[in-house]
């Protein structure tokens, strides 16, 4: 267990190593970046801010350059650099130094000897350093500009802008502006070093929402299926002898599921469609005999069509109770502004003129009801041949 | 004797029509995916090819579109659990002479079967009301009227279809033949697969749920 468990965590402390892919100069900021996981844009604003302070950064970075041994590269050539970054980085230090020069925060080059001491000093060890080292620096110097013009460009009007307004104040041509133009060329600077960083937090983000958005709808789907699908099953598995309620459970759960695969979202009760297909559901559920539903069209409910809907709930309990049919079929068609409805069943139908006057389903509560509101119900059937009951009725106009 | 071939991915499903068709129909062979499908059609040549809508590798739309595509004669009757009007249509579309829902009984689906060998059209009752569905939800003229609309006869067959008449109850009611009724079914399915009407599929894109 223990030798296992050295094998796969990663080492705590690894060696400061210079990376050869994303360097900008000599992998140092990276390898810094890497070690202190920051960043590598952080590390070498650092650097460049601290050069220009003292050259202190400039020091800095000759010194850990030369006992920073390099990370072995794979590839046939070394990586080309990224030059448009390299180029606003330098923009910013070439701003800042005027920035500070015109502001009189290094006035007299106070801050110009260290730094240029430093660079001497580094250049020394660059030079004494590793001949290979100063080769690959040269021969990658044209690679890479063209990956990302935009970049490149704006990098390069940054440092020619910095340059001019130098040069402008130099002339005390606008004594009070440099401050606010060379601190606007810094944010520039900073703004074209950081784009690509916050693009990808931004894709970052993105991806997330996207991945949690995905999970919700497993999550949905896995909860469906638990609740309802499963349930249904084992409800089953326990009624098995009794083929009649199998039946009615698996109706009603195929009707669930029909219902979430592939009807809109409607508002339960709203329309006409909607309100058919659960008054069939439920009486589907009372009665344990099939309902297939047909709609076509749909329209709002007004209070004619909530009489016609109980008209249609009266029918479907006769066909279900008393036509010994195994399956009903319920059609509503919304044409123009007229709403049809019709309940048929293939059982064993009955004489209309048998029946006695005294029997309220048919001529109280469909017939009746649909006429009191403005409709019609007419009923068909013959002995053998199953029955159908057809509803008419008018929208109401608005 | 029609010979039969199952297109389905579900075996029990397969074994359990055979079961149920009727003496006049010979099942000559099942298949289990698009692939096998396309080939066991190529070898045995059915007269009718039960297609499941819903299979691994593209569907029976994809069947549809690789066996028709190569000018084959055979009839195609879709068979499918989905109630989704964009796979009814688009089946429909894809060349199929029919469409019913897997719970058909057995005796009909023999009927309906029989029906497609003969050349006839096989609407179920919910096909029919998609048809009445997207062929009624247009206020936009039709751009060829021959095949972007039905005429009152084809409307009312529909109609009483989706109602849950059989033929021969919509001969009667019509006092029209059955051979009529089939007619009239015929030239709807010719409609269906013929006419441009993009309301058509922009229609059955609509109904999909979410």
């Amino acid at each position: 267990m223990a030798d296992q468990k050295t094998s796969t965590e990663p080492v705590p402390f690894p060696r400061l190593m210079r990376p050869m892919e994303g360097r900008l100069v000599g992998g140092v900021a990276q390898g810094l970046a890497r070690q202190l996981r920051l960043d590598p844009v952080v590390i070498r604003l650092a650097f460049v801010l601290l050069s220009v302070v003292d050259g202190v950064g400039a020091v800095a970075y000759a010194v850990l350059w030369m006992i920073t041994p390099r990370e072995p590269y794979q590839g046939q050539q070394p990586p080309s650099r990224d030059w448009s970054q390299l180029a606003a980085f330098t923009a910013i230090g070439v701003a800042l130094f005027a920035f500070g020069w015109l502001t009189g925060a290094s006035r007299g080059g106070i801050a110009m000897l260290p730094f240029a001491v430093g660079g001497i000093g580094a250049l020394i060890l660059w030079q004494q350093a590793d001949p290979d080292r100063r080769k690959t620096w040269m021969s990658g110097a044209t690679k890479g500009i063209r990956a990302n013009r935009v970049r490149t460009l704006l990098g390069v009007v940054l440092v020619v802008g910095g340059a001019i307004g130098f040069l402008i104040s130099e002339g005390q041509l606008a004594a009070a502006r440099p401050g606010l133009l060379f601190t606007a060329v810094v944010v520039g600077g900073l703004l074209v070093i950081a784009a690509p960083w916050l693009a990808g937090l931004w894709k970052e983000l993105q991806q997330e929402r996207r991945e949690r958005i995905r999970q919700e709808e497993r999550a949905e789907v896995a909860a469906m299926v638990h609740d309802s699908v499963l349930h249904t099953l084992t409800l089953i598995q326990r009624v098995a002898h009794d083929p009649r309620e199998v039946t009615r459970l698996a109706r009603a759960q195929e009707r669930e599921l029909r219902n979430w695969l592939y009807q809109p979202k409607q508002d339960a009760d709203a329309t006409l469609a909607a309100a058919v297909r659960r008054i069939a559901a439920e009486e589907e559920d009372a009665h344990g005999v099939p309902v297939e539903i047909v709609c076509v069209g749909d329209v709002q409910l007004d209070q004619r069509l909530d009489a016609m809907l109980k008209a249609l709930r009266q029918a479907l309990v006769n066909a279900a109770k008393y036509s010994e049919s195994p399956v009903i079929s319920v059609y509503a068609e919304v044409e123009g502004d007229e709403v049809f409805i019709s309940v048929k069943d293939r059982g064993k139908g009955f004489d209309l003129d048998a029946v006695p006057p005294d029997r309220m389903g048919i001529r109280e509560s469909i017939v009746g009801r649909m006429e009191r509101h403005g409709g019609t119900a007419r009923v068909r059937s013959e002995p053998g041949e199953g029955t159908e009951v057809m509803l008419t009725m008018k929208v109401e106009k608005k | 004797m029609i010979r039969v071939l199952i297109v389905d991915d579900h075996r029990l499903f397969r074994s359990g029509v055979r079961a149920e068709l009727g003496d006049s129909i010979q099942v000559v062979g099942e298949a289990e995916d698009v692939d096998s499908a396309v080939k066991a059609i190529a070898e045995l040549e059915p007269d009718v090819v039960l297609l499941d809508v819903h299979m691994p590798g593209g569907g029976g739309q994809e069947v549809l579109r690789r066996v028709l595509g190569t000018g084959s004669q055979v009839r195609f009757l879709a068979l499918s659990v989905s109630d989704a009007a964009e796979d009814v249509i688009g089946v429909i579309r894809g060349g199929a002479r029919g469409y019913v829902t897997k719970n058909i009984s057995g005796r009909e689906l023999t009927d309906a079967i029989r029906r497609v060998a003969e050349g006839d059209a096989v609407f179920s009752p919910r096909l029919a009301g998609f048809v009445l569905d997207a062929f009624a939800s247009t206020e936009a003229p039709p751009i060829d009227p021959e095949l972007d609309s039905l005429t009152q006869r084809e409307r009312e067959v529909l109609r009483l279809i989706a109602r849950g008449y059989a033929y021969k109850e919509i001969a009667k009611e019509l006092f029209i033949s059955v051979k009529t009724v089939e007619t009239h079914v015929s030239s709807v399915l010719r409609k269906l697969q013929l006419s441009n009407r993009h309301e058509l599929s922009r229609w059955a894109t609509a109904r999909r749920l979410v």
